[in-house]
């Protein structure tokens, strides 16, 4: 059971935002009933440390040390909002300030007239049957105090609804800008469902004005509805002091293909923990990400696929790279349950570590039930090849540039698996410059 | 003057001299073959002349156009001329060979003094040079030796050499795992690139490369030394007789 009275800062105003929000914010009783089980579930689980087996390489603590505040209702001009946009990419814009979706600033006038998209906690008080449905439905807050703590409805985050047969080819970038001048805890919850035979690409970045320390809590859960296709495509990068947790959890019907990758350059200490759930027969899931670490910076990556129904495919491919005294944290767990007979699940870690400072973990766990499956893992971690950098420099390219060379080589492969040209050429950009 | 001046060259592996002053003076237009049998020093020579740093030199000196190449990195080496076409190319993943080509014909070009080689210059020259090498252009737009069969990666090392236009070429091994055709292919290319002010060293164990490459001078290199050197009737000699008769002559174990 969790202290108050000695929890972080961020911990008690975390939990006084969900007593507030039990008080007469008109949400209907299934919310309050989630409430009151999320609030007993993160006491009894209280923060997780490094004597948790799931957190053996990521210690908060001096994460959350700051004195983190709530944020203030905050706006931000168009003009540095329009700053954001990603070069080429034909979105619609959704714009989360300090957590709370502002209308102003946001643009969907691009998309289908038949798709919902805007603010969760403006659909979850007007009744919205999507939301009834499937709000916290697939994510369990018992095991994870994070989810737990993401379930005031003060919260709000995207909602997106896109009905059967409606395929949404415009992307929706979300746009996270926190303004806050001092140590601000924000959380967001987006809900993304894409009905039947229905598409969707949603691809959030995140944004600090200011140079104060943050810390994050994000949940994003995506249903996907029989032979759905929704992309997921997440760029941290908002500089050293960005720390946060965050849980995407999808749940599939059959035949739906559901990719969830994140990319991360400059951050603090992050934890990004993804769940997919492909549970119907024929469903695909991806999962990706890549992260740059430099400095003290610190990414844990957690994923689980849990193949709970037959004939399904799960790919997973994570790379890191590790400068200066910086951590890359993988450990990815496939979960084949009886019934997930003529599984296939391929799962690939790499980490490359550049200074004997650096450290990287990598640690794939498979849990197989049924006999009829084809599973396979692979982790390495290790150095630039030295006859590699040789061999570029034996044709006159400097160590520099042939150790960049190899290195975005290496990265590129996870840029390959985002559809949109324009997000593989600004991640590639991007990439270019923190291999520098 | 000697383009490339090798003199009295002592090298060592973990304190195991392999190199034990060995000496060769390589002129503009020449074609110089070392030959030799496995073990008698042939790779350490390439990897030492490349700026491997698995070596150590303990004595001698090696001059390219009168400046220590010893000094250089394996990259400054190259932008002043010299290539070494590898017995293993490597393959990288990822790698784009246009990107990558580029970027070296470039780094060449700046440090003659030359602008940056235009895309479409660029391309052109690709395409003429691959020709050179009968190298199917489709391999230029993959990764770097990636999937590429043994014939093909030893085209591919002729192709980027004649890209960046060197002075001194070494061939370390080029014939080793090539079929009659393959080798036919490679000679052909070399052969184009023969010229007043390129030198080439052919490094190698058969003689059945000098069929198609017909050296200025022909070396034996045994135990870390070069003991015997003459014209090509030398090479045509080795191939009837071996390595033993110079063996027991010369009285050098083939290694030390």
């Amino acid at each position: 059971m969790i202290d108050l009275e000695k929890a972080p800062a961020l911990v008690r105003r975390a939990v006084d935002a969900l007593d507030q929000s039990f008080s007469g914010d008109g949400a209907p009783a299934p919310f309050a009933d989630l409430r009151q089980k999320a609030r007993s579930s993160f006491e009894k689980l209280g923060i997780p440390t490094p004597r948790d087996e799931a957190w053996k390489y990521t210690d908060l603590r001096a994460a959350l040390k700051p004195e983190y505040q709530l944020p203030e209702a905050g706006t931000v001009d168009a003009a540095s909002v329009d700053a954001l946009a990603i070069e080429g990419l034909d979105a619609a814009r959704v714009v989360l300030v300090n957590g709370h979706f502002d209308a102003i600033l946001s643009n969907v006038t691009a998309l289908p007239e038949a798709v919902e998209v805007g603010s969760l906690r403006e659909a979850a008080l007007s009744g919205n049957d999507v939301v009834g449905e499937y709000f916290g439905r697939y994510t369990d807050v018992e095991v994870d105090a994070f989810a737990a703590l993401n379930a005031s409805f003060d919260l709000d985050g995207l909602f997106l609804s896109v009905p059967r047969g409606v395929a949404v080819e415009t992307p929706i970038h979300v746009v996270h800008v926190v303004t806050a001048s001092g140590p601000t805890f924000v959380q967001t919850r987006h809900l993304i469902a894409v009905g039947e035979a229905a598409q969707a690409t949603v691809v959030e970045t995140y944004h600090i004005q200011g140079d104060a320390p943050t810390f994050r809590n994000d949940l994003t859960e995506i249903v996907a509805g029989q032979s759905a296709n929704v992309e997921h495509v997440r760029i941290q990068d908002e500089g050293d002091e960005a720390n946060g947790v965050s849980r995407v959890q999808t749940y599939q019907e059959r035949d739906s293909n559901v990719g969830t990758l994140v990319f991360t350059f400059a951050s603090g200490t992050v934890r990004n923990n993804i769940a997919m759930v492909p549970a119907g027969q024929g469903g695909q899931s991806t999962l990706g990400g890549l992260y740059i670490c430099r400095g003290a910076q610190h990414v844990d990556t957690s994923t689980l696929v849990d193949h709970v129904a037959p004939g399904c495919e799960s790919n997973e491919l994570f790379k890191g790279i590790v400068y200066d005294r910086s951590t890359g944290v993988f450990n990815g767990k496939v979960f084949v349950r009886r019934e997930g007979q003529q599984t296939n699940a391929y799962q690939q870690s790499q980490g490359v570590v550049l200074s004997p400072d650096a450290h990287h973990y990598s640690k794939p766990e498979l849990e197989i039930y049924a006999d009829d499956v084809k599973c396979s893992h692979g982790s390495t971690t290790g150095a630039v090849e030295p006859e590699h950098i040789f061999y570029l420099r034996s044709r006159g390219v400097s160590e520099a540039d042939a150790r960049a060379m190899l290195l975005y080589a290496f990265a590129h492969d996870v840029v390959e698996m985002v559809s949109s040209e324009a997000l593989r050429d600004h991640l590639d950009a991007r990439i270019a410059e923190r291999l520098r | 003057m000697a383009l490339l001046s090798i003199q009295n060259l002592h090298a060592s592996v973990e304190d195991h001299e392999i190199l034990k002053g060995l000496s060769l003076d390589v002129h503009p237009g020449e074609v110089h073959a070392i030959m030799g049998p496995n073990g008698s020093g042939k790779s350490t020579l390439a990897g030492v002349l490349a700026g491997r740093d698995d070596y150590e030199i303990t004595d001698g000196s090696v001059t390219f156009d009168g400046e220590d190449l010893l000094e250089m990195d394996p990259e400054e080496r190259t932008r002043e001329g010299l290539f070494l076409a590898f017995q293993y190319p490597v393959e990288l993943p990822g790698v784009s060979t246009h990107q990558f080509l580029r970027t070296a014909v470039n780094s060449v070009r700046e440090h003659r003094g030359e602008p940056e080689m235009s895309v479409s210059d660029f391309i052109k020259l690709m395409r003429e040079k691959a020709a050179f090498v009968n190298l199917d252009p489709k391999l230029t737009q993959r990764a770097v030796n990636e999937g590429f069969s043994g014939g093909e990666k030893k085209r591919a090392e002729i192709f980027q050499m004649a890209m960046l236009d060197p002075r001194v070429a070494i061939l370390d091994e080029t014939d080793s795992g090539l079929d009659i055709d393959a080798l036919r292919i490679v000679s052909e290319g070399v052969n184009k690139l023969r010229a007043e002010d390129r030198a080439f060293v052919l490094i190698t164990h058969y003689q059945r490369l000098l069929n198609y490459i017909r050296p200025d001078k022909v070396h034996v290199l045994l135990g870390g030394r070069i003991v015997r050197s003459g014209g090509p009737e030398l090479a045509e000699e080795l191939e009837a007789k071996g390595y033993d008769w110079l063996v027991q002559e010369t009285g050098t174990p083939v290694a030390a």
